[in-house]
């Protein structure tokens, strides 16, 4: 077992799926049929071959396991790839989301199933890669190359307004990553490899950490994203597909997240420092800006949207808060994030299938005819909210300690954060479930069927597990946090002395 | 001179001779078959090309021959191969349909193969009296191929503009290399980069021979501010010579400036490194702003050259090792590329026969030709530079050399453009994928499928594969320094 490449296994697994789905004819009932059995085999298989991954993790060694490397490419590059405390659990994550995102486009994808669900197999590929690859060029090959699939999935299978929706995203975000990839080519002369592992440990002089470290927030700053540069996000979610959403909520996300506690705070400790009063403003204005903005909407995707951005204010506060219970938050909220943000973008998609809207006011009193979808929806909500109990609460809970250790006054702004998404997420609740079944449209709709409740029942089940005992994430991500924290310390402490020294 | 001098270097110039003799030899089947031998001849010049790559690849021979005029080394052979491949496709691609553009006629692939010859002669040169004798050879050729279909006014315009403005060109060169004559005393590459060194200092007589070459040249890569016959001429030749237009000359220009620049004008590598680094900073803004409003396919492709002539000249400016092979690997891709898409463009016919050109007439192929569109859509990815296609890789290269030599600006106005060129090769994708169909097109012909399906493979897994090719870039390079 030991000798079994493992992660390139998950990482390429998908494309079995993509060569069966190629080589096979997807028209008519049974051709659909197949196609649907095929996608949800590849990626329930791909889940359950990652599980290998959590179970041979080795928890109390902080560095990275499971390392392969073959040279690639010639120069520079290899192949390299590996997982840690921190990368290890969003691998999980992605492959854990893509069997719903199978079952939530079993009827509601009419057209070009069999394309849609390459696309969708290609992006778990491209997504796993990016958390698993432990070379800087293989990651941006990886980070970039997710941005094909997701553009086609919004621009084929898309809504109204599809095709602007399609090209923000994909410009938008090409146009962060390029400045980061100028940056990875600097690092490759400076340090003279490529090789993440060998960067962490490299020191950049701190003038240089500067640049780098802006170069790379302009990609993950976009992709994450913060304010003022989230403007895309809104739009590709409300244009996507459910499942499209989901992935985009559930771990696109997150690459932003990941590259900034692997990159930006890892490597360039010095600047982070030096930026992080940026970083908190730019949370602090996300996190109470877009709830703001979130209570205005009228249309529900766009609403969790926003909200989305808001929680990402948090993620990004704790991670350059850069102590142990910020770092920990931020991790612990991006997967909590994962599953209660896909799983919201789920429930949405139970009721647009039936009625195929996505206005707000076109809903109410739902409780009374759908009594299983509002019992899910409450828990999705409250999990939104950060209600103690559900996984929400964990994650915004630990990055306010983390951040209060490192600057009070933001953490009060920040708490704000909490109250207002209360009043977004409990608004929504309460127009679109309760009140008085009125709507001639709704009252014919029917609960959740089997499929459904398959989908939304273990994201519930995890929702609340999470939340009361969130004690096997901490686990997984302690060892290596505390490495990271210590050499960030560590680093930070030489600049301040050495900066000392020169006065 | 003895003959010694010219039989001891013989073995250097094979693949020369082989072309050279084959020209004739075709053309005299060709006068004597009458004109019904387009098709023998053509498929008799598709066998030498290939000869010839063969030979390049089996019995690699290097030196310099007939007394430094020529230069056979590991980049000559890289670049001579490539070119090669593209003169190889693009006569291929123009097998069908060869008719109703005149390209039937025997003198096509007699005029191919003796341009191809100049290309091969350009690539080695060492001398500047020989690198005019190939260009000029390759030049003349391509004049009368754009002319060809004579009762068609866009293609004797595109002719004529090619031939006018070509020819001011070589003049603007010829200068450049008399000044050079004149201040330095010599016309070989290494002896000009001996004489600049002793000297210490250049004069400016000098610099101004050394900007009308690079002027000339830019010329033939279709650089910005010498650009402006590609779109007509893209547009009006046609398309198989188009295709190969956009491939094997390019090639070989680029590699002459390439050679020119790092053998001859090394030591003043300031004084044309700005020029580099001014040509290539406007070609790719103009490529990539001046491409979103073209309705014309062929038109959109010219200014997509442009744009990437422009990212390749990236990896020039950087002047060191890193940056020659990171121009080789871009032509290469480049040139894999534009054969691809090309052999689109020639499939782009509806069912009653009608040849379409509109970027507008690609609407909705996804679902008329799923496997057409999807080429297409990766050649498109490619060449924005979007992992994991080769395109990406290829711009990677230049990049990190131009990071290399600290042209930071020059990087970074490069990686803009690219992303606001993604926007026009994205409205193609759009086009295919989202949009709903015009009409069908007929079923593409056997050689253009060819052609498009092993450029798509290529550009596909050049990321798993492209290993041995880049490593081969690089020892080719090494040569130069």
């Amino acid at each position: 077992m030991t000798d079994w490449p493992i992660l390139s296994t998950v990482t390429f697994l998908p494309l079995v799926g993509v060569v069966l789905l190629l080589l096979m004819n997807g028209e008519g009932a049974n051709g659909r049929r197949n196609v649907l059995n095929i996608s949800l085999a590849t990626t329930i298989v791909t889940f359950v071959v990652s599980l290998f991954i959590w179970i041979g993790f080795d928890s109390a060694n902080p560095g990275f396991q499971m390392i392969e490397k073959h040279g690639w490419l010639g120069t520079g590059m290899g192949y390299h790839v590996g997982v840690d405390g921190i990368s290890m659990l969003f691998v999980i994550l992605s492959t854990f989301l893509m069997p719903f995102c199978v079952l939530a486009s079993w009827f509601s994808i009419e057209k070009r199933l069999k394309e849609y669900m390459i696309a969708f197999l290609v992006l778990e590929v491209m997504m796993v890669g990016v958390f698993v690859s432990l070379d800087i060029v293989l990651f941006y090959v990886f980070f970039e190359a997710g941005l094909i699939p997701m553009f086609l999935i919004i621009g084929v299978w898309g809504g109204q307004n599809r095709v602007y929706a399609s090209y923000k995203f994909f410009l938008y975000t090409l146009l962060g990553s390029v400045l980061m990839l100028l940056a990875i080519m600097a690092m490759y002369w400076q340090a003279g490899t490529t090789d993440i592992s060998a960067l962490l440990a490299y020191k950049f002089p701190p003038a240089m950490q500067t640049w780098l470290w802006l170069a790379f927030f302009a990609s993950f700053a976009v992709k994450m994203p913060m304010w003022p540069v989230h403007t895309w996000l809104p739009d590709a979610h409300v244009q996507a597909p459910t499942a499209g959403s989901v992935i985009l909520a559930g771990v696109l996300l997150k690459l932003g997240g990941y590259g900034l506690i692997r990159f930006s705070l890892s490597m360039f400790p010095v600047a982070s420092e030096h930026f992080a009063p940026l970083v908190f403003a730019m949370s602090v204005i996300a996190i109470i800006y877009t709830s703001l903005v979130a209570m205005m909407q009228d249309d529900i995707k766009k609403l969790i949207a926003y909200s989305s951005v808001a929680h990402m204010g948090f993620v990004t506060m704790g991670i350059f808060a850069a102590n142990a219970q910020g770092i920990q938050g931020a991790i612990f909220q991006m997967l909590s994030h994962g599953i209660v943000s896909g799983a919201l973008f789920l429930c949405v998609g139970v009721v647009y299938d039936r009625t195929h809207t996505r206005e707000i006011a076109a809903y109410g009193g739902l409780v009374n005819n759908m009594p299983k979808y509002a019992v899910a929806m409450m828990v999705f909500t409250m999990a939104n909210v950060g209600l103690p109990g559900t996984s929400g609460f964990i994650g915004e809970f630990l990055t306010l300690i983390g951040v209060f250790r490192a600057n009070s006054w933001v953490a009060l702004f920040a708490a704000t954060g909490v109250i207002l998404s209360a009043c977004y997420a409990l608004w929504l609740y309460r127009r679109v479930i309760f009140g008085a079944l009125e709507k001639e449209k709704l009252k014919k709709l029917l609960d959740l069927s089997p499929r459904e409740q398959v989908v939304l029942y273990p994201l519930i089940a995890l929702t609340i597990f999470f939340g009361v005992y969130p004690a096997p994430v901490f686990d997984v991500t302690a060892a290596s946090v505390d490495q990271l924290i210590h050499s960030y310390s560590a680093a930070v402490d030489a600049a301040r002395n050495v900066a000392l020294s020169m006065k | 001179m003895n003959s010694d001098l010219i039989t001891t270097s013989l073995h250097l110039a094979v693949p020369e001779i082989i072309l050279a003799i084959a020209a004739l030899v075709l053309l005299m089947i060709g006068v004597f078959s009458g004109e019904r031998s387009g098709k023998t001849v053509g498929a008799l010049a598709m066998v030498v090309f290939a000869v010839a790559v063969l030979w390049l690849i089996f019995f690699p021979a290097e030196g310099r021959g007939f007394g430094g005029v020529f230069i056979a080394d590991g980049f000559a052979r890289f670049m001579k191969v490539t070119a090669l491949i593209g003169s190889f496709a693009a006569l291929f691609m123009s097998m069908t349909h060869a008719r109703e553009s005149q390209l039937d006629k025997f003198e096509y692939p007699v005029l191919l193969t003796l341009s191809t010859l100049g290309i091969l002669l350009m690539i080695s040169a060492g001398d500047l009296i020989s690198l005019y004798l190939g260009l000029e050879l390759q030049s003349l050729a391509i004049y009368v191929i754009a002319a060809i279909n004579r009762d068609h006014l866009k293609s004797t315009e595109a002719g004529l503009k090619y031939f006018v403005l070509g020819a001011l060109s070589s003049g603007m060169l010829l200068y450049g290399m008399s000044l050079v004559y004149g201040f330095t005393g010599h016309t070989q590459f290494i002896d000009i980069a001996k004489a600049l060194t002793m000297d210490g200092t250049r004069s400016l007589g000098l610099v101004f021979g050394l900007v009308f070459i690079l002027a000339g040249i830019a010329f033939k890569i279709s650089a910005v501010p010498f650009h402006m016959w590609t779109p007509d001429v893209y547009e009006g030749a046609p398309t198989p010579v188009t295709a190969f237009l956009a491939s094997a000359p390019k090639i070989a220009a680029m590699a002459m400036m390439v050679r020119i620049v790092i053998s001859a004008f090394q030591p003043i590598l300031p004084d044309w490194q700005q020029v580099i680094i001014f040509i290539s900073i406007c070609s790719m803004l103009l490529g990539s702003f001046a491409a979103i409003g073209q309705r014309n396919i062929k038109r959109l492709m010219a200014y997509s050259s442009i744009g990437h002539m422009g990212y390749a000249l990236v990896g020039l400016a950087a002047g060191n090792q890193a940056g020659v092979s990171g121009v080789m690997l871009y032509m290469l891709i480049y040139m894999v590329m534009t054969l691809g898409s090309f052999a689109i463009i020639m499939s782009m016919r509806r069912k009653d026969g009608t040849v379409v050109e509109d970027v507008s007439d690609l609407a909705g192929l996804s679902s008329t030709n799923p496997f057409m569109a999807t080429v297409l859509t990766i050649l498109m990815f490619s060449l924005a530079g979007i992992p994991p296609m080769a395109g990406f890789f290829a711009k990677y290269f230049v990049f990190v050399a131009a990071i290399q030599a600290k042209l930071y600006g020059l990087a970074i106005i490069g990686v803009l453009a690219s992303v606001v060129g993604a926007y026009y090769y994205l409205r193609v994708i759009k086009l295919m994928w989202f949009d709903d169909a015009v009409a069908e097109f007929a079923g593409p012909s056997f050689t253009h499928k060819v052609v498009f399906s092993i450029s798509g493979v290529f550009i596909l897994a050049y990321v798993i594969f492209g290993g041995p090719i880049g490593g081969a870039a690089e020892l080719a390079a090494a040569t130069l320094f």
